[in-house]
């Protein structure tokens, strides 16, 4: 995303327009829209600097690196859309590496024909997420393919945060004895999605819970420096995630059905829908592991944070080889908390 | 939630399983069949065989719309997507099924084919009026649950003339096959599956109601409870056929009397008859060629009849090799008798088709339960 010539024309008539070949080509009509929607909204001193990457200067402590596609369906969903998304789902990366997120990179891959109207609502939504989270996205790219060969707007970040020497946040830590907390309710973002691409008209608007995490998590880790284990639980929701997280460690976990957080009408929503909230994708949610001893206050201060009221412990960590997450369900019993196998499919009756 | 919670209740639970403990009689054995793949479903997610005592036993049934599908129907799905380059409509589980050679919808999609995953037989009419240049089949599968939304949406077809929509109809009965396991050598004279009772189809019954299995309750000499798919529900239907054992009585009961009535949705069967017929005899995966199982659409609705609207080769279908699914659908053999259970077969590759539909009995034991395997001494304490 190199500066566009000022002199340029700046019609891009978009209440009408639609991304065409040209708007890829490297020409004029790409320098337009790179100033007049990507520019104009963004705008920060490192894309000022015009070049085809941003000089970023030098930094104190260990770098971190974190990348995210994105791919959604529908582009705009209730409570968000693909723009902020893109930002909170790389800041969040970051944020889980214990680190302060410090910059961004976007690109952007459309789809000939897409609306110029709705790209720039995207780049607009993008920007403030990008205000929000105090994260600038400081260099960028745009391409565009053929009408079929794409799905609107494609759009991937790449992150950079900085993490201090002190700070050790693997997914490998998680020992027996820990404690498992999450940030909030789960399965909102998975349902908010999929009411909307399904079209399913629930009585209570459910919406995606994105945003950026780095605030919450620089409030955590400033209470409790020793946290073992941070992860947002995005595609294939706690399930998954916990999963990923035993196999890294080599441990079980031991999760209370009843403990889980989920908002009613995401549970009825799930019900209705055959799907298990724990399988439900989430983009504004952590999972956090510490030592036991440090779980009352890290809660404590995940609940006096604003994206962490509703945080909870969940559950613990225990020894076992085979790296099974089970859970003791709503009714008594115990069960196998899995990842899914593919997509997560409606049952048929 | 309300009418959902009050059905998982803790201290509920806690209340029947002390009643089950008490009046299960120690010095024998209590097999029960869970007809339906939710039954199953509800058992392992909910963690119920933890609540039941050591004698009370769970023999998982076929009642699975996706398992017991046989092969060479999904092959001719395959077909109509790949041969006829159709828009093919189908719920969601079928995409994964592997038919012949472990090729599936999903993979027929991933090279080209126009597989699209629909939530009820609206999205599939919604598709074919959104591409009047396209053929629309929808895949129809299911018990007596769904078949009335298929013959909705057969009768929508015709009244709006809808040319490019059509159903290729695999909808199968359950009493037929209920009967059919009961008729079975292994149920009636090896004694290698021990079934002392059933719990019968819910969401089923609801639609065709508690009469049809009366006739089998005395013509076998089983009793039916008719469960609701709640995991209090299951265990109360469990309660309900241990004492009808201890009483030597065969009785068609209704756990379920806040959906389903003795005569069921009359207008549903209504609906269902004018659209649909029986058919002489259908192939199902493990219980092989049953009569009168399936229905057909009748020929006043031939127009919208994917079987007559394309021609389909007829092939040489093959299940998988090793794969026990047939076994495990008729109560033989459990899961884990499989050697492909868990090694070669999982949710994420499934060989066979118990293992691809979350009501399958194998994905339900692997999904949910087989931390049980890792804990010998409980998993024997349980058998």
């Amino acid at each position: 995303m190199t500066a566009a010539d000022p002199k340029l024309a700046a019609d891009l008539s978009r209440v009408r327009g639609s991304v065409d070949m040209t708007h890829g080509a490297g020409g004029r009509a790409m320098a337009e829209l790179i100033r007049d929607v990507f520019h104009k909204h963004l705008a920060n001193d490192y894309l000022a600097q015009g070049n085809d990457g941003a000089l970023l200067g030098s930094v104190s402590g260990r770098l971190v690196m974190a990348a995210d596609s994105h791919v959604i369906s529908p582009l705009f969903f209730p409570g968000g859309d693909i723009g902020a998304l893109s930002v909170h789902g790389t800041v969040n990366d970051v944020a889980m590496m214990g680190a302060r997120p410090l910059w961004l990179s976007a690109s952007f891959i459309m789809e000939e024909g897409f609306p110029l109207a709705e790209l720039e609502k995207i780049v607009v939504s993008m920007a403030l997420a990008a205000r929000q989270a105090g994260v600038p996205v400081v260099t960028g790219d745009t391409k565009v393919v053929e009408k079929g060969k794409g799905d609107g707007v494609f759009i991937s970040t790449t992150g950079v945060g900085v993490l201090s020497e002190a700070t050790d946040i693997s997914g490998s830590n998680a020992r027996p004895g820990d404690a498992i907390i999450v940030s909030g309710t789960m399965g909102d973002h998975g349902i908010a999605i999929l009411s909307k691409r399904e079209h399913l008209d629930f009585e209570t608007e459910i919406l995606s819970d994105t945003q950026p995490l780095n605030d919450l998590v620089a409030a955590m880790l400033a209470a409790v420096p020793g946290i073992r284990v941070l992860r947002d639980p995005t595609r294939g929701g706690l399930s998954a995630t916990l999963n990923e997280i035993a196999h890294q460690s080599k441990v079980g976990m031991v999760i209370g059905e009843t403990a889980v957080p989920v908002k009613p009408e995401v549970a009825a929503a799930c019900e209705l829908l055959g799907l298990d909230p724990l399988n439900v994708a989430n983009e504004g949610k952590l999972i956090a592991i510490c030592g036991a001893d440090d779980a009352a206050i890290l809660l404590a201060a995940m609940r006096s944070h604003p994206k962490g009221l509703d945080a909870a412990i969940i559950g613990e960590v225990v020894a076992d080889k085979h790296a099974l997450v089970t859970m003791r369900t709503r009714l008594g019993g115990m069960r196998v908390v899995d990842w899914i196998a593919g997509e997560q499919l409606p049952r048929i009756c | 939630m309300k009418f959902v919670d009050e059905y998982r209740d803790q201290e509920l639970a806690r209340t029947v399983a002390a009643a089950i403990a008490a009046e299960a009689d120690p010095d024998r054995n209590y097999h029960f069949m869970e007809f339906c793949g939710g039954h199953t479903h509800a058992i392992f997610r909910y963690g119920v065989q933890d609540l039941m005592p050591e004698n009370v036993h769970f023999v998982h049934g076929p009642g699975c719309p996706v398992c017991v599908l046989p092969v060479s129907r999904l092959d001719d799905a395959v077909e109509l997507a790949e041969r006829h380059g159709v828009i093919l409509c189908t719920y969601g589980d079928m995409m994964r099924v592997p038919g012949t050679k472990q090729r599936s919808l999903i993979r027929a999609k991933a090279d080209g084919a126009d597989v699209r995953m629909v939530y009820s037989t609206l999205d599939a009419l919604k598709i074919a009026r959104e591409n009047p240049g396209r053929q629309v089949v929808f895949f129809a599968i299911g018990f007596e649950t769904t078949t009335p939304p298929t013959a909705v949406a057969l009768k929508a077809a015709e009244a709006e003339g809808l040319r490019n929509f059509s159903v290729f109809c695999n909808h199968v009965l359950t009493p037929s096959a209920i009967s059919h396991i009961l008729e079975s050598p292994e149920v009636r004279d090896l004694g290698i599956v021990k079934i002392d009772g059933f719990l019968g189809p819910s969401h089923v019954s609801s639609v065709i109601g508690s009469q049809p299995y009366e006739f089998f309750a005395e013509e076998f000499q089983k009793p039916v409870v008719i469960a609701g798919f709640e995991p209090l529900d299951v265990m109360q239907s469990v309660l309900m056929l241990i004492r009808q054992v201890n009483d030597g009585r065969h009785e068609v009961e209704n756990e379920y009397t806040r959906v389903v009535t003795e005569e069921g949705n009359v207008k549903a069967q209504a609906l269902v008859s004018d659209v649909f017929e029986l058919r002489k005899s259908f192939a199902w995966r493990g219980l092989g060629t049953v009569p009168y199982s399936a229905l057909r659409i009748r020929d006043a609705y031939a127009d919208f009849d994917a079987e007559k609207r394309f021609e389909l080769s007829v092939k040489a279908s093959r299940e998988a090799k090793s794969c026990e699914c047939p076994s495990i659908l008729r109560g033989v053999k459990k899961p884990t008798d499989c050697k492909l259970f868990g090694t070669t077969c999982t949710p994420q590759s499934p060989i066979g088709s118990c293992m691809v539909s979350s009501e399958g009995a194998c994905a339900a034991y692997w999904t949910y339960g087989r931390f049980r395997d890792q804990q010998p001494a409980k998993l024997e304490a349980a058998e």
